[in-house]
């Protein structure tokens, strides 16, 4: 039992984690193109990391 | 039963801050200082930030946010509060809010505390939240395009130049503070070295082996980071080795020039990427870290409460308690620079208006507890301590013993023995003069994470919190590079189109020449100047990081004035003319004061002066030209920010009073609470 409890804690960890990073951003961006734009083929996910990527640093992302 | 229990917390509150101004010991414990910020945090985040949600801005929770209606899987993301918290804060929180505090820390532990107390919880964090909101209801505008929709477009040139300038001083003061704790410091050298190529080898990670797996690159990536400082650590004890990186200030200026120009002309994926999302782990890390070692050590504090130099005449830079303190710590009490970032990539991830609270109060609460960490880590040291690492030769003394005598002096006894034990004890040569803030908060952090957690591993972490600061002020330094790069090219692309095409790689490389070559210039004037150069960019920094928080509340005022919020206008109103008056009095005291420690232009007419009569040791004459300019030219930076200032307030006034008057102003920019999505 707590050692289930704990592998549960564990995931949302790493699953809050993968959030707070982004990691998640592709799946929502899939999600997102299937349902807007269902008649063109999504982005690899190479490429939309190296699209991203690209536009998060073309204006202010850090502060000092 | 929750209005009971916020009496308790205002009474905690009110005891701890009572219990701190009234102490009369030698020491007083930390924890005074973290009661205490803790209870005037908690209250500012429950009463000042509901109220100014629910009565002055009119927070909607049922109005559709841009991130819902114009949510494109990309930029616009509807995203869980607790995550935008995340990023906003991992956004807004730099190096900033770790040096301020160790510089202004000079005055005494009271007057830097009370500041980033008071500044956060009534300017900074009003400031943050309040653009946020009215990014959000504007789409995610940018601060400099409200200022042009809402005010008119004099306030918008002038947010555009005031980034631009405020990019070029940061970087160069950065930049200065990165290679004054690298001088000759083989273990610190090699170690920031080896974050680059850990950068490139996630970058490539990132691109071709496991494509965007953020969180796995990452961990791997500050593993290597830990290893590298370990191995730093053993280089040092290399006889040959350590030779290839003992440098001095001049030859690691140029390293941190060329790697400015390089980075920011590679593709972003390369280097710039990945060593941010390093940097990202590291700074939450460090933060949860030290946060949880301060509670468990609660140090000592050691400086009194307030020193002598609030007079004017502070070894680290010079200038009076007012307005001095306040432009010292910008970042930590206010940063215009949040402004930024509040009305850039933030709002279009909101996913409901009541989350403002959260992430714009609430993050720069977060930030200002780092400033109260850096201030306990710089006063925990012996007085005499901070003193001798913090002061440049140019004040106190070329020698050890000079300058020990000196600081002895002044009634904060060290001896050159203790120096010396300490700088074996963290791994380094000397720690006499290490100016710029990092090494003596690396002390304080050694110190702190040492007590704490019990260990005999002081050099490590020593050196651990240099890369620590080092790895995101790197960041700080290629990601500024960029957007001045952005803007110049944004305003050169008027005068020939093809220099404004950002892809285009001759304007890239021209342009890129010359934001580096801009702060280059400060950053090499500021190692060659033998009174360590901080004295002359952090104060510039300040006032114009200042200025920024001042147009950005000035387009906050004028926004609710123009809703017909005259009564509510004091909210932001009020910290706007603090600003006002700490930069105006500020830039004054830089160009006109009589004392050449404080006035770029009295320091420039004495050293014109000694140089006419020869008075000047032989290495100080060769750069004295370079450094008489540097002053003049700083004189009419200080005048041209406070010029730009006053032009944002003067438009915002015109504005107010035609308000007033009832006559016409430039319509609204808000989105309609209607406004519907647009068609996909």
């Amino acid at each position: 039992m707590t050692t289930a409890r704990l592998r549960n804690w564990l995931r949302g960890a790493w699953r809050f984690a993968q959030a707070l990073v982004r990691d998640d951003a592709y799946d929502a961006y899939l999600a997102h193109h299937r349902h807007a734009h269902p008649e063109t083929p999504p982005l690899s996910r190479r490429e939309f990391y190296l699209r991203e990527q690209e536009r998060k640093w073309s204006g202010v992302s850090r502060c000092c | 039963m929750g209005k009971v229990l916020w009496a308790c917390v205002a009474l905690i509150g009110a005891f701890a801050i009572g219990g701190i101004a009234l102490h009369r010991g030698e020491t007083i414990n930390a924890m005074w200082i973290i009661v205490a910020a803790a209870c005037v945090y908690a209250l500012g985040y429950r009463f000042y930030s509901a109220w100014i949600a629910t009565r002055v801005l009119l927070v909607d929770e049922t109005r559709a946010t841009p991130a819902h209606r114009l949510n494109n899987g990309r930029d616009f993301v509807p995203t869980h509060r607790w995550i935008v918290f995340g990023h906003h804060f991992a956004a807004i929180a730099g190096p900033g809010p770790l040096i301020g505090p160790t510089l202004a820390a000079q005055f005494g532990f009271l007057p830097g505390t009370l500041w980033i107390l008071v500044g956060a919880v009534l300017g900074g964090c009003v400031q943050d939240m309040t653009v946020l909101f009215l990014s959000t209801r504007r789409d995610g505008r940018s601060i400099g395009q409200m200022a042009r929709d809402e005010l008119g477009p004099v306030g918008g040139y002038a947010a555009i130049v005031g980034t631009l300038v405020i990019m070029i001083i940061l970087i160069a003061v950065l930049g200065l503070v990165v290679v004054n704790a690298m001088k000759h410091s083989p273990w610190a050298t090699a170690t920031v070295f080896a974050t680059i190529p850990i950068a490139i080898l996630i970058g490539l990670y990132l691109r071709n082996i496991r494509p965007g797996r953020v969180l796995e690159a990452s961990l791997i990536g500050v593993a290597l980071l830990l290893f590298a400082v370990i191995g730093g650590g053993a280089l040092n004890e290399h006889e040959t080795l350590r030779t290839w990186f003992d440098y001095d200030g001049k030859p690691l200026a140029w390293f941190v020039i060329i790697y400015g120009f390089v980075a920011a002309v590679l593709p972003v994926w390369l280097l710039l990427a990945p060593r941010d999302y390093l940097s990202t782990f590291l700074k939450l890390g460090t933060i949860f870290l030290l946060a949880i070692a301060v509670v468990v050590m609660s140090p000592d504090i050691k400086m009194p409460a307030v020193t002598q130099f609030i007079d004017g005449t502070g070894p680290i830079f010079g200038g009076k308690l007012f307005p001095f303190v306040f432009i010292t710590i910008a970042c930590g009490a206010i940063s215009g620079f949040h402004s930024l970032v509040a009305s850039g990539t933030t709002p279009k991830l909101i996913s409901n208006e009541s989350d403002v609270r959260l992430v714009g109060y609430g993050s720069m609460v977060l930030e200002s507890c780092v400033a109260i960490m850096a201030m306990i880590a710089a006063t925990l040291l012996d007085p005499g301590v901070y003193f001798a690492i913090n002061s440049a030769p140019g004040v106190v003394g070329a020698t050890a013993a000079e300058a020990v005598r000196t600081i002895t002096s002044w009634g904060f006894p060290v001896t050159v023995e203790q120096m010396t034990e300490l700088a074996q004890q963290m791994g380094e040569e000397t720690l006499f003069a290490r100016t710029g803030g990092a090494p003596s908060l690396a002390v304080g952090m050694a110190s702190i994470f040492a007590g704490a957690f019990g260990s005999k591993m002081l050099a490590v972490w020593y050196h651990f919190a240099i890369m620590f600061e080092a790895v995101f002020i790197l960041t700080t330094l290629d990601a500024g590079t960029r957007v001045g790069r952005f803007m110049l090219q944004d305003a050169l692309g008027h005068l020939w189109k093809p220099l404004g095409r950002t892809s285009w790689y001759p304007s890239v490389v021209l342009t890129s020449g010359l934001v580096v070559a801009g702060w280059g210039y400060f950053l090499y004037i500021g190692v060659v100047d033998p009174n360590g150069g901080i004295n002359i960019l952090w104060p510039l920094f300040g006032i114009a990081n200042q200025l920024l928080a001042g147009i950005a509340l000035c387009v906050v005022t004028g926004i609710l004035i123009k809703q017909g919020k005259l009564r509510f206008a004091w909210v932001s109103a009020v910290p706007l003319a603090w600003i006002a008056l700490i930069t105006t009095v500020a830039a004054w005291e830089k160009v006109v004061s009589s004392d050449p420690r404080i006035g770029f232009l009295a320091a420039a007419d004495q050293l014109a002066a000694r140089l006419a009569a020869g008075t000047l040791p032989e290495a100080q004459a060769a750069v004295a030209n370079q450094l008489i300019f540097n002053q003049r030219l700083d004189a009419v930076l200080a005048v041209i920010l406070t010029a730009i200032l006053w032009i944002v307030i003067a438009d915002m006034l015109r504005i107010s009073w035609r308000v007033v008057r009832g006559l016409p102003v430039p319509p609204s920019s808000e989105t309609p609470a209607n406004a519907a999505a647009p068609a996909q």
